[in-house]
């Protein structure tokens, strides 16, 4: 009888997580979509308009175009960070000197802010590389690739990469590690050179680790939001809004706070099926090797 | 084993760091240096180390305040993070048997893959009806939202602990507050150190929540500071520097000396 009456510990450790949780995080996205369907502007009154927003988006071509940047710089600057962290792994893992401090200096990148390192290289970007071009003589380099409405994503894509290469780089260091080295000594014996045996036995050895990295760079990209207010702020004109900044301002600035509730909805899904579609495609390739 | 060094990889990894090394070559030099310099040549050392710079960037951007507002977050964050996450973590782990609690975890987890502009135009209204659009909103925020990953982690990492020790103490006499406290917390500590880093970096480098969520200047933390302040930067490049670099250097010094320790507690938590 007594014992019934006590409260049970463990509801009690998970309650208030439980609660707060729901307050701060489901309940504000439940009222993102909810107000998706209306036609508030974060303010005043509202009134239901159905699913014409989220048609709105659909014909919207700042918003395709959001999409259209976010999606080239993601799929671009994830392959680009898994092939260099890739080969980084690859380097630090060998028998080289200076190990530990090497890898200190690759991986310091990871623990910088996003937005602050985007300004230092916001200055190299303009300032400093048309500087040296126009010295040299190199016109193509002139000016600021950030001023270019063309070219300023690669300049998003190369502090992107320069950022996170650093954290992939680390996994699949832990990926390498978990290698047993006789497998190699087998190979040598086989007679199998450096190209095949990373394809062989390194790859596939370290698949799984593969996929995490591809996902979470993905979808890491696919939120990218400090990179761009540190460079560019979404320009020249609107060629580097990626879609977290295109919520953000017309949210936040333009009183579309049911529109981009709308668009921040269709965002959450893109990501859902980018994540799932990599995660069942990466996972089928590993079950294959 | 016997294995030669590899000069090879060794060499082109230490050219490689040039690529690492170089923007913060150009921003400390720079900082160090008058307008004048810098336009005679970006590249080169300044001729005498001047810190006028950074007195200016100290004066200009209230850099102590700054300085104070990312420590109190971060700080408390933290102490928050580890005391309550692992204590969810540890009821969830001992009851995953039991439908209601793996329902917990799932959808605590589950909520990594929702992004945060869905939930940032809902929020801030939320937060301001509370009065909560301060440092202490942004406390709360940091440690609710770091649920979802925290728990996931502790939970893999408490299944791995034997419960023959807390049944002892229970029948000892001891109660489920003081088996997690005493016993259980105290094992934790590795995770607890992976835990603290991955917290301690999310909340001192992040921009996006603070600049929704901080509307008094005075709250403002070292990211915001350089965004609010980027106009005023935009003219004088040296000063821009010295106050980037001044933002940068209390991470930097801390990763200094406990770099090791940074890269394994990333690196446990990533291998999870």
């Amino acid at each position: 009888m007594l014992n019934k009456i006590k409260p049970n510990a463990y509801l009690l450790m998970v309650l208030p997580a439980l609660i707060l949780f729901f307050f701060f995080h489901t309940f504000p996205a439940l009222q993102g979509i909810f107000y998706s369907f209306t036609n508030s502007r974060g303010y005043g009154d509202w009134d239901f308009i159905g699913l014409q927003n989220y048609i709105h988006v659909f014909q919207d071509a700042r918003a395709r175009d959001a999409y259209l940047f976010t999606f080239k710089f993601a799929v671009v600057a994830t392959v680009l960070v898994n092939v260099i962290s890739m080969i980084l792994a690859l380097g630090l893992n060998a028998k080289v000197k200076f190990h530990k401090t090497l890898r200190g200096i690759y991986f310091m990148p990871n623990i910088l802010s996003v937005l602050i390192v985007a300004f230092i290289f916001n200055y190299i970007f303009s300032v400093f590389i048309p500087e040296i071009a126009q010295n040299a003589g190199i016109q193509a380099l002139s000016t600021s690739i950030l001023g270019n409405p063309d070219r300023a994503w690669i300049g998003v894509v190369i502090v992107a990469v320069w950022q996170a290469a650093a954290f992939n780089t680390i996994l699949y260091l832990a990926g390498l590690a978990t290698i047993d080295q006789g497998l190699y000594e087998a190979s040598s014996l086989d007679g199998a050179n450096k190209w095949q045996e990373f394809w062989k036995i390194t790859f596939p050895l370290i698949a799984p680790f593969f996929t995490i990295n591809m996902v979470l760079a993905m979808k890491n990209f696919l939120m990218v939001f400090d990179h761009i207010m540190g460079l560019t702020g979404g320009g020249p004109g609107r060629a580097t809004e990626s879609i977290s900044l295109l919520i953000y301002r017309g949210g936040f600035q333009g009183g579309e706070f049911a529109y981009q509730s709308a668009n921040a909805v269709i965002y959450f899904i893109v990501i859902l099926a980018v994540s799932v579609f990599q995660i069942r495609n990466l996972q089928r390739r590993e079950v294959e090797m | 084993m016997r294995q030669r060094t590899n000069w090879p990889a060794t060499i082109l990894l230490i050219a490689g760091t040039v690529f690492i090394l170089f923007p913060l070559y150009i921003t400390i030099v720079n900082a160090l240096k008058t307008p004048q310099e810098t336009a005679q040549s970006i590249l080169a050392l300044p001729e005498s180390f001047s810190f006028d710079n950074f007195l200016r960037a100290i004066e200009l951007t209230n850099f102590f305040d700054a300085f104070g507002n990312s420590f109190y977050i971060t700080f408390f964050t933290v102490i928050f993070t580890l005391l309550s996450n692992s204590m969810v973590a540890y009821a969830i782990a001992r009851n995953m048997h039991k439908k209601a609690y793996k329902f917990l975890f799932y959808y605590l987890v589950s909520a990594m893959f929702i992004p945060f502009p869905i939930i940032m135009l809902p929020i801030v209204k939320q937060m301001s009806a509370l009065n909560l659009t301060n440092p202490s909103g942004l406390i709360i925020l940091y440690v609710v939202y770091g649920l979802s990953f925290n728990v996931f982690l502790y939970v893999g990492y408490i299944k791995s602990i034997p419960r023959e020790l807390e049944e002892a103490a229970i029948v000892d006499g001891c109660s489920r507050w003081g088996v997690f406290w005493r016993i259980i917390f105290p094992l934790l500590t590795p995770m607890n150190a992976t835990v603290g880093i991955l917290t301690a970096l999310w909340a001192w480098n992040d921009f996006m929540l603070p600049l929704v969520l901080l509307s008094d200047k005075a709250h403002h933390t070292l990211p915001l500071v350089q965004y609010v302040f980027q106009s005023q930067f935009s003219v004088n490049y040296n000063l821009a520097f010295a106050s980037y670099l001044l933002a940068l250097l209390p991470m930097l010094l801390v990763y200094l000396f406990l770099q090791k320790w940074i890269i394994s507690g990333v690196m446990k938590g990533a291998i999870k």
